[in-house]
């Protein structure tokens, strides 16, 4: 019995700090959902001096340098270079060829993180014959994070996994060329983020991007409510323009909702969706 | 104690040797099962979707892939997808993470288990099959903390023992049963639920 009230007050303290923090720093994490938040929070919690939330409230609301800790902590979406190869496979053979016709593509990759998909994208197009005739804008609600992306240094013992995956989506190149390897990192190529903007942006809060031709938001909105996951989807849908593609995770779907109405799947369960002309 | 208690979902963890025992054990369900079955099992990350839809074929009881927000129904069993981990959100709904990888796996059964145990506590059996690793070992930790009952398949009647072993070495599981006797042990413990259930109407209490 004594166990069972123990995780209740821990469910009341969570509640409680993520109250706080919205006042104190406007980020609303109320919105996330409350399995995959609580998790991240006791992984945080386990790993700071604190004992509990509502110890760790005092100092967290107090002092930015911690929120900062906790802020990484929670929103930190970990992905990897061509994470689902088919769907960068599909990507390469049947998405590429549309996006050629422009003669320059606005890209929006929301919730970049630290940016693998989007230079995996980059190596993509590049390859593909589009370098300089696109533009791509990877964003995340977290600044850091987004530093840590624009460096494109990856630890170097990732890259077997990443070659492997990058031959899976149809690359026929060698990976290595894309990185020099220094002592444990891989320095990703300069080339690669030519044409990449790395920016800072709130998809609880901001506003949509002008005008894209693809936006990619690949497994962020699962830690979403209902409520804000609708937010995102129309800002996407609100920034594409018709004819645009919009990318999303492989267990992601626009069925049962009224926006999909506009859009059609690409390749059925790719995830891939269309936004049709007219309308 | 016992006769009070209501069952409200069945986790279930298994790695190597996991087609085969899923197979026996979900074939052995009937198609009105009172609660809903949600497991993880082992798979490479680019499975695709195919083993729901296997065991689908092969079962009574319904087996889907798990999609985030389903709303966990009785007589439904749940695999989680391939390369995400599967969670249980207040109210019985699911959600999927890409976070990293526990102990290797994703899905992870300790994922599941904790956060199943969060959301039913003692309504939950936790269930650890074959396998050749340690993933599960945590999550029925927390089933056990929070008043749930824990099932582990007998080592020597495991086609890989490490798993159910690395569970026993754990917790105290409540029953230590062969494959072949689950189906029975489940549809008993899911029973007594079923029949305290005629006062209390509702699943998600």
């Amino acid at each position: 019995m004594t166990t069972l009230k123990a995780v209740e007050v821990e469910d009341v303290e969570i509640r409680l700090l993520l109250e706080g923090l919205q006042q104190i720093y406007g980020y609303d994490f109320r919105d996330y959902a409350d399995a995959s938040i609580k998790r991240r929070l006791t992984q945080w919690l386990a790993e700071s001096p604190f004992a509990t939330f509502s110890e760790a409230q005092s100092r967290l609301l107090r002092d930015p340098e911690t929120f900062v800790s906790l802020l990484q902590g929670i929103t930190v979406n970990v992905t990897e270079m061509f994470r689902d190869p088919s769907f960068f496979r599909t990507l390469r053979e049947q998405v590429v060829p549309f996006l050629k016709t422009y003669p320059f593509v606005k890209i929006w990759h929301a919730g970049c993180a630290s940016g693998e998909e989007a230079y995996s994208m980059a190596i993509l197009l590049n390859e593909e014959g589009m370098a300089g005739r696109y533009r791509m804008y990877a964003t995340d609600i977290d600044e850091s994070v987004l530093a840590k992306a624009a460096e494109g240094v990856m630890p170097i013992t990732e890259m077997q996994k990443y070659t492997r995956n990058y031959q899976k989506a149809g690359g026929a190149r060698s990976f290595a060329d894309y990185y020099t390897a220094r002592y444990d990192r891989a320095i990703l190529s300069p080339s690669l983020k030519k044409d990449i903007v790395f920016a800072p942006h709130n998809l609880a809060t901001d506003a949509e991007f002008g005008e894209m031709n693809m936006v990619l938001c690949r497994n962020v909105m699962i830690y979403f409510k209902p409520a804000l996951k609708e937010r995102c989807l129309k800002l996407f849908d609100n920034s594409l323009l018709p004819g645009g593609f919009l990318c999303l995770g492989l267990k992601e779907t626009l069925e049962r909702r009224k926006m999909g109405e506009r859009y059609d799947e690409l390749v059925p369960g790719s995830r891939i969706y269309r936004k049709r002309y007219g309308q | 104690m016992a006769s009070k208690r209501r069952f409200q979902a069945v986790v279930i963890g298994v790695s190597s040797g996991g087609v085969q025992a899923l197979k026996k054990l979900l074939g052995g369900l009937p198609a009105d099962f009172p609660l809903p079955v949600l497991i993880v099992q082992h798979i490479s990350p680019e499975a695709g979707s195919g083993m729901a839809k296997l065991l689908d074929d092969l079962c009574a009881i319904r087996v889907k892939e798990a999609d985030e927000q389903d709303r966990l129904e009785p007589a439904t069993v749940y695999l989680a997808p391939p390369n995400y981990h599967l969670l249980v959100e207040r109210g019985g709904v699911l959600a999927l993470s890409a976070d990293p990888p526990v102990s290797y796996a994703r899905p992870s059964v300790d994922v599941l288990f904790e956060t199943a145990a969060g959301v039913y506590r003692r309504g939950l059996i936790g269930m650890v099959l074959t396998g050749a690793n340690w993933d599960g070992a945590r999550g029925v930790q927390f089933v056990k903390q929070k008043g749930g009952v824990v099932i582990v398949q007998h080592p020597a009647d495991a086609d890989t023992p490490q798993m159910p072993q690395a569970a026993l070495a754990a917790v105290e599981a409540d029953y230590v049963v062969p494959l072949a006797e689950m189906p029975e042990l489940l549809r008993q413990l899911a029973e007594a639920r079923a029949a305290a259930r005629g006062s209390e109407a509702g699943l998600h209490g």
